[in-house]
């Protein structure tokens, strides 16, 4: 499947995901994020099984301290 | 547009700015000085002589409560700015509370935990709003890496990377630009609207 990940074009095997799949894959391994499939908002206890499908836009922020 | 113009199209304006510390003092004053109308101010704790490094306070505030501070602070600048200031530490309620009728919403945290938090809350319970937020300001130089990016109605600065740390602290040139850039991008979503 191909989708866009923060805004890059981004290609992998798999057909269909979930987002916890796509953190592993990608070595996301951040504490504190949010998520966004298609823009809406993917919560902390969905990312096992809200899915990532060909064409979906998805936004990860990675949340650091400082301000 | 003119100045005249943008001060006219400003003035019907309310932004909401979570947290008055490094960002928020920096992005409210700048936001301020442009004439945006009306300012929700919102943070818990009282300014330190640690914060002056980075933060739009004064000696003579030290002690003095953040949210108030900054009101006084922006009053000898810009007196027609309303601004409502509270000293509270931000959870879910106030924000669906304070912030409901806010053109835009500034996020102006400290702590990861906390940025958390607003996103999730605004982005849940206010889905059109635009909320601007600061991520990765610490240390010093890498102007490189500072950039603005958007998905919807979230827009992010910062450098997304650089965590503050006793050896990598926030300093007032880096946190000062990503404060202004939000400011920048609070103005162009006012403007357009």
């Amino acid at each position: 499947m191909r989708i866009i990940l923060n805004n890059t074009p981004e290609e992998f095997d798999q057909e269909i995901i979930t987002v916890d799949e796509l953190l592993k894959l990608k070595k996301f391994t951040f504490k504190m994020l949010v998520i966004r499939i298609n823009g809406n908002l993917v919560k902390k206890d969905e990312y096992n099984t809200a899915l990532v499908r060909d064409k979906d836009d998805v936004m990860v922020l990675h949340l650091v301290s400082g301000g | 547009m003119t100045s005249a113009e943008i001060r006219e199209k400003l003035k019907n304006k309310t932004v909401g700015v979570a947290g008055c510390g490094g960002l928020g003092s920096n992005c409210a004053v700048a936001l301020a000085r442009v004439g945006v109308g009306t300012l929700i101010l919102t943070d818990f704790d009282v300014i330190a002589g640690s914060n002056l490094n980075r933060q739009y306070y004064f000696l003579s505030q030290l002690g003095e409560p953040k949210a108030a501070a900054l009101k006084r602070v922006i009053h000898q600048i810009n007196p027609s700015v309303s601004v409502i200031a509270y000293e509270i530490k931000l959870d879910p309620e106030h924000i669906l509370r304070y912030f409901k009728d806010c053109d835009v919403i500034v996020e102006a945290f400290d702590q990861a935990e906390e940025k958390e938090m607003l996103i999730e809350t605004v982005l849940s319970a206010f889905p059109e709003k635009p909320l601007v937020v600061g991520v990765g300001m610490a240390g010093w130089g890498m102007n490189e890496s500072i950039h603005y990016r958007r998905s919807g109605n979230l827009h992010i600065c910062g450098d997304e990377t650089t965590e503050i740390s006793s050896e990598i602290p926030p300093l007032a040139p880096r946190v000062g630009i990503v404060a202004n850039m939000q400011a920048n991008v609070v103005l162009e979503i006012l403007l357009q609207s």
